[in-house]
């Protein structure tokens, strides 16, 4: 329980004081959400998909640390223009990597963006009907770890009310 | 890791004011008590108290003379009863652990409340490892422990009770007094222990009147340097020591005595209680200057632990909703204003403060939480700048968090 020095990287400190690609965008063609509030890290997707499949826009918002707004941010950046198809095999790793590296207690900010993201892509396919082959019918390994930290801070938050 | 901090403070350069809030977590130390440490390091009383020769016997006489100063401000009956520790920490272990020692042919159980702090939590947890079991009395909304149920719980076997006289996170201060008669109602052996770090120099008491077993005081809570605190034992308790090694002066704590921190922490004491007062009324002015105007300025907000005298007068705790509190701290710090969070983003685990969830606040609500504490140095000036510059960081936060959770 004690706390950490957290030396976030310039890049990070960068996209907290100067995110990209902030708020709600009113013509999304899908929208998802990662997280919740008492978690302490939430992240909302609003991409925008033309019918060639290509991430035309994407915007989003958090409520969390610098982390989670950072890496949110630079999800938004990295799948620009991108074929729905190639923006489903970015990892969070990739991500954290963009960010220029994450503290470990910081990695679950990169999974929760990267889970965000498959849950909107995955949205939009069922939305539209579709079920290309490189979409697979099981969970990615950052949809999973999203709906673990759902589930966990639900335990933990029902558990504290019970308490009292 | 080290260039990244070197990146982020140099995001800080220019800053044009600086405003140090984070008294919870370490202290500024004022010129007057670094001055009166400084010829203790090197030029008079540095040699070990226990030896025969002057920087010796020039320790003994000062570590006694100002354990006489801090006897005297706590209310003591003997210089014997102050026990300097290195600080709040080990002070609490001791009086836990050493307790426990003594005690354990009488019983197993402790008594603690749900808002104590981690170096209280945490003992407990390492006791019940060793046969001790803890019972946690719960606290109402405001983080006034429960009295009835503090009542229901103590028995035959326990103890030892530890209650906070202030709490450190929220600033409630408890009614020791009425807790302390309840306890020894149920059983006369029980020790009772206070953690009274946030109350020393602050809400006005003594040991005596209280009529506690163990006290624990801190230096850096009364802006004394680091490293340095005590433990009051009453005259007739026994308490172990949990160290072994060389014992000096001080029978509790082995190892030599650090002058040079004992002088700096009964000057601290001294400018403390000197203008007791108006020291305090000061604190209690920028206090509410500084909730008036955020209440006044910020929509969404809460105010965690009680109002009015009831509340220790240095200690301010807000919930910001819509705004997750460790961005709230880095967008402060950019800006000169320098407070910490209940967030669980600051912490290592998932789970916000204990302190806030034990008061009935939402995760959400615990996330969002800014902790300040106000000092006799702080100004009309430093508040009306703190005042400024919070309300742009939490709107910049939470136009990041937009529409984010709501429901």
């Amino acid at each position: 329980m004690s706390r950490m020095p957290l030396p976030y990287n310039p890049k990070v400190l960068e996209l907290f004081r100067n995110p990209k690609n902030l708020g709600k965008m009113e013509d999304a063609t899908v929208v998802a959400v990662a997280g919740n509030p008492a978690c302490g890290d939430m992240i909302t997707f609003y991409l925008k998909i033309s019918d060639q499949e290509v991430i035309e826009k994407a915007s989003f918002e958090s409520y969390g640390c610098a982390a989670n707004i950072a890496t949110a941010s630079i999800v938004t950046e990295m799948i620009k223009e991108m074929k729905l198809e190639d923006a489903w095999k970015i990892t969070w790793k990739s991500v954290a990597e963009a960010v220029g590296g994450l503290p470990s207690i910081k990695f679950h900010c990169g999974i929760l963006a990267v889970g965000a993201l498959k849950r909107a892509i995955r949205a939009y396919c069922k939305n539209k009907r579709l079920s290309p082959g490189w979409l697979p019918e099981e969970l990615s390994f950052e949809e999973k770890q999203a709906l673990e930290e759902e589930e966990l801070s639900r335990i933990l938050s029902k558990r504290m009310r019970t308490e009292e | 890791m080290i260039e990244n901090v070197k990146e982020l403070l140099k995001a800080h350069e220019g800053l044009k004011h600086e405003v140090y809030l984070d008294l919870e977590n370490s202290s500024t130390v004022p010129k007057e008590v670094i001055e009166a440490m400084l010829p203790y390091f090197s030029q008079r009383a540095y040699g070990n108290p226990t030896l025969t020769h002057k920087p010796g016997w020039e320790a003994f006489e000062t570590i006694m003379e100002l354990t006489q100063k801090i006897a005297h401000f706590l209310g003591c009956k003997t210089l014997e009863e102050v026990n300097f520790t290195p600080g709040e920490t080990e002070a609490n272990n001791l009086a836990l652990i050493g307790t426990a020692f003594s005690m354990k042919d009488k019983g197993k159980k402790l008594v603690i409340s749900e808002v104590e702090p981690i170096s209280i939590l945490h003992v407990t947890e390492l006791l019940q490892k060793y046969g001790f079991k803890t019972t946690k009395v719960p606290v109402d909304k405001e983080g006034f422990i429960n009295l009835e149920k503090l009542g229901e719980v103590v028995d035959k076997e326990t103890i030892l009770v530890s209650l906070s006289a202030a709490n450190h996170e929220i600033g409630t201060v408890q009614p020791i007094k009425e807790a302390l008669e309840i306890v020894k109602d149920k059983n006369s052996g029980t020790i009772f222990h206070t953690d009274a770090s946030d109350a020393y120099g602050k809400i006005p008491f003594t040991v005596k009147d209280l009529g506690v077993d163990l006290a624990t005081v801190s230096s850096y809570k009364i802006l004394g340097p680091r490293g340095i605190g005590a433990l009051y034992v009453r005259q007739g308790v026994n308490v172990e020591r949990i160290l072994e090694g060389q014992i000096g002066t001080q029978k509790l704590w082995p190892g030599v005595e650090n002058t040079p921190l004992i002088v700096g922490f009964a000057k601290a004491s001294e400018l403390a209680f000197q203008n007791f007062e108006n020291n305090v009324n000061h604190m209690q002015k920028l206090q509410d200057k500084l909730l008036a105007g955020i209440f006044g300025r910020i929509s969404d907000v809460k105010l965690n632990g009680p109002k009015g005298d009831r509340r220790a007068p240095d200690n301010a705790n807000v919930s910001f909703l819509k705004c997750e509190g460790e961005a709230l701290t880095i967008e402060l710090s950019l800006s000169g204003v320098y407070v910490s969070s209940g967030s669980a983003c600051t912490r290592r685990i998932l789970q916000p403060s204990h302190v806030l969830v034990a008061i009935g606040r939402n995760f959400e609500e615990a996330h969002g939480s800014i902790l300040m504490k106000i000092t006799r140095y702080h100004t009309e000036e430093d508040i009306n700048y703190v005042l400024d510059v919070i309300p742009k960081a939490v709107e910049r936060i939470r136009e990041i968090t937009g529409s984010t959770g709501v429901e």
